[in-house]
């Protein structure tokens, strides 16, 4: 069993078990589920919105060489500096090189998912840099010391009072239970930090090949703030960004803010062109963009299941999915949880240590059906479970399916095997079995009935 | 070795010569240009200015933002001098646009333009500041600003309150037409940034309740003229 497995397994074992942190977490859920539902229904036809959101997906991924070609063209025209890493310790050490050309000592980050990805935190602190996150829900989770939860509502496991502790520690503010006065905490420390940073750190939702912009979306104004103040403002992207057109925007926006967080349109989305222009009044002097492979092109090379590059990291289908309302985000020890993480965390990182995401799902569908872009989430956990059976099949799957195949093609065989099963079920429950035991360990057998249904059939008055 | 940008174009060359299933769509989605298509399925923005108008009232409020409507300038003069006066604001910033500067110039407290740079601490220490937009966007109750129209980066995201002063005419029906707007007059000199407002800076962070004011502006006002 893999290192990620057995973490895995405890975990979500212990959180599965805590009824109360999962009641939490559904609560904090319930206002989703109703805005979501009435922001759709402002849609003359979100199942076809849908297919069009999908498209503007569709058509810049299967295109993605030119559209990148023309995107940092364009994006160097307006005066913007491109570099290229094909994976983490590269792109970390595109950055930690840019804050020593500029002589940076402080950097202020917004929300970046990308950024979890590489562990640009730790090596910016390491090389003695302060770095500060400015998403409320990240500044949090960075003074706990903790990943995000959820990749769009980072700290929504963590109750209020202990927030407000968390604050009472590291920043010396006298205790509250008032949300809001927790909000304006934050809000007072984080100002000043923006005026006295030299770098902004921020990541990109989309990148647009036509015109060279980047796109931001955010609902506290922190993005705004980052790109806005210190002098070198640096993006971080994965390739997978690219929207061929402006106007994809016009159906991608709403969309994304829908079905990710309820909203019509989240509170800022904002387009970048290049850093301060001649006439401009402010703005920084320098716009970098780090460009991330780290694993994408080989999810790329799946036509299968390349459509989970179309994600636009809504969050809509953790949202909706039973496992992490169950298990919480943090089990999963993966940088994108939920559906989506299961999906593309064992291309990612290696599908023989997180193969067991792909078993980590009720097979529901409530994922696939909430997906604004139409990706066959789902499925293509099914699809992972195939590859990782062809990849390195265990022993006991191995001889599971030959015998299963072997009995499944045999009716008498089968008829006996059906008794067998019957009269042996009860001892079933005590043998250690794989995944039967772990199975009914939590479950209670059904009591079986006297005779099989084939016997039944055969006596009744069809047979 | 070859350099990074090279290898990457080169393995997604690769990767892509093996062709993805096109999506099932429901509908013949025309290629390249979705959003055309998509129209009329999105949310409706409104057939006539009057319809807009309404739909966008309704978004602000649902957003917790602010709409004044105001016959002409003087009276929006007016309108801000009133809501300086009740919120006692006494440092605000402005944009020294044409609609925005006779605003200003009315205000009861002190104010400066911010157009030529200034110090960053002292637009921190403002209670408002004043700008004008590029356009509205009923469908979403969304104000696009940029740095063109809002004096800059920060004159729109730093102060606590966002005053904005625009006219009828800027209103638009949805976001694909304020997007071919933008592209019609900017053509490829973009400003080098252009924002969608859509209500008050929020967040929903702390147990998923909703706070407004989480970075940005607690209060947005929409000023339209005529
Ligand atoms: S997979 Fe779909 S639903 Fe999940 S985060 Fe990505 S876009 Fe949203």
């Amino acid at each position: 069993m893999s290192d990620a497995k057995q973490i895995f397994i405890k975990d979500a074992t212990l959180n599965a078990a805590d009824g109360d942190q999962r009641a939490f977490i559904r609560k904090a859920l319930g206002g989703y589920y109703v805005n979501r539902d009435l922001q759709k229904a402002r849609y003359r036809d979100w199942e076809r919105a849908r297919d069009a959101a999908s498209l503007a997906k569709w058509t810049a991924v299967n295109d993605l060489a030119n559209q990148l070609e023309k995107f940092t063209a364009n994006f160097e025209r307006n005066g913007g500096i491109v570099h290229w890493a094909r994976d983490s310790a590269e792109a970390r050490a595109i950055i930690l090189k840019i804050a020593a050309d500029v002589n940076a000592k402080a950097i202020v980050k917004s929300k970046c998912m990308t950024s979890e990805e590489i562990h640009l935190n730790d090596a910016l602190e390491k090389a003695g840099y302060g770095v500060v996150e400015s998403d409320l829900g990240e500044f949090i989770q960075q003074l706990r010391g903790e990943p995000p939860y959820h990749f769009v509502f980072p700290c929504m496991h963590v109750k209020r009072e202990a927030i407000s502790e968390l604050f009472t520690k590291h920043l010396g503010t006298a205790p509250t239970d008032s949300p809001e006065e927790l909000t304006m905490i934050a809000r007072r420390h984080l100002r000043q930090l923006y005026v006295d940073a030299d770098i902004g750190i921020t990541g990109a939702n989309f990148l647009v090949a036509e015109t060279g912009q980047i796109s931001i979306t955010e609902n506290e104004g922190n993005a705004r703030l980052t790109a806005a103040l210190p002098r070198i403002h640096i993006a971080l992207s994965g390739i997978e960004k690219v929207v061929n057109r402006l106007d994809d925007l016009a159906v991608l926006l709403p969309m994304l803010a829908t079905a990710g967080a309820g909203q019509p349109m989240t509170c800022y989305n904002t387009l970048y062109a290049g850093p301060r222009k001649p006439g401009e009044c402010d703005g920084p002097e320098q716009f970098h963009l780090v460009l991330l492979d780290n694993a994408r092109t080989r999810l790329l090379a799946d036509p299968e299941q390349r459509d989970a590059l179309h994600c636009i990291r809504c969050g809509a289908c953790l949202n909706v999915c039973p496992i992490f309302k169950n298990i919480g985000g943090l089990a999963y020890g993966t940088t994108y949880q939920g559906p989506i993480g299961s999906v593309i965390t064992p291309h990612l990182r290696g599908l023989k240590q997180w193969n067991h995401l792909s078993s980590a799902s009720s097979l529901c569908g409530a994922c696939t059906d909430a997906c604004p872009v139409r990706i066959d989430l789902h499925h293509h956990l099914l699809h992972n479970r195939r590859n990782a059976m062809k990849q390195s099949p265990s022993l006991f799957d191995r001889v599971f399916h030959a015998g299963f195949g072997f009995v499944m093609k045999r009716p008498a065989l089968f008829a006996l095997g059906g008794k067998v099963f019957l009269a042996t079920l009860p001892l079933l429950k005590k043998l250690p079995l794989p995944y039967m035991s772990a199975w009914l360990k939590t479950r209670d057998l059904p009591v079986a009935p006297p005779k099989s249904f084939r016997d039944q059939w055969k006596d009744s008055a069809h047979g | 070795m070859a350099d990074a940008r090279s290898d990457i174009l080169a393995r997604i060359r690769e990767a892509l010569t093996v062709k993805a299933p096109k999506p099932h769509f429901k509908a013949e989605a025309t290629a390249g240009q979705p959003v055309k298509v998509a129209k009329p399925w999105l949310p409706d923005g409104g057939e006539t200015l009057d319809a807009s108008l309404l739909i966008l009232a309704e978004q602000l409020a649902k957003l917790k933002a602010v709409l004044i409507r105001v016959p002409d300038e003087a009276a929006a003069g007016q309108a801000v001098a009133d809501l300086a006066r009740a919120k006692a604001w006494k440092q605000v910033a402005y944009h020294g646009a044409p609609l925005v500067r006779p605003v200003a110039a009315a205000l009861p407290c002190a104010s400066w333009e911010a157009d030529a740079s200034f110090e960053k601490q002292k637009l921190e220490g403002c209670d408002a500041s004043i700008t004008s937009c590029e356009s509205i966007v009923a469908q979403l109750g969304s104000i696009l600003v940029s740095s063109a129209s809002s004096g800059g980066r920060a004159l729109s995201i730093l102060p606590h309150v966002h005053v904005v002063v625009a006219r009828v005419d800027q209103v638009v029906p949805d976001l694909a037409t304020a997007l071919a707007q933008l592209q019609a007059e900017h053509g490829a000199q973009m400003p080098s940034m252009l924002s969608f407002i859509t209500g008050p800076s929020r967040t929903g962070d702390i147990e998923r309740i909703l706070v407004l004011g989480a970075h940005g502006p607690k209060e947005l006002y929409l000023v339209l003229v005529g």
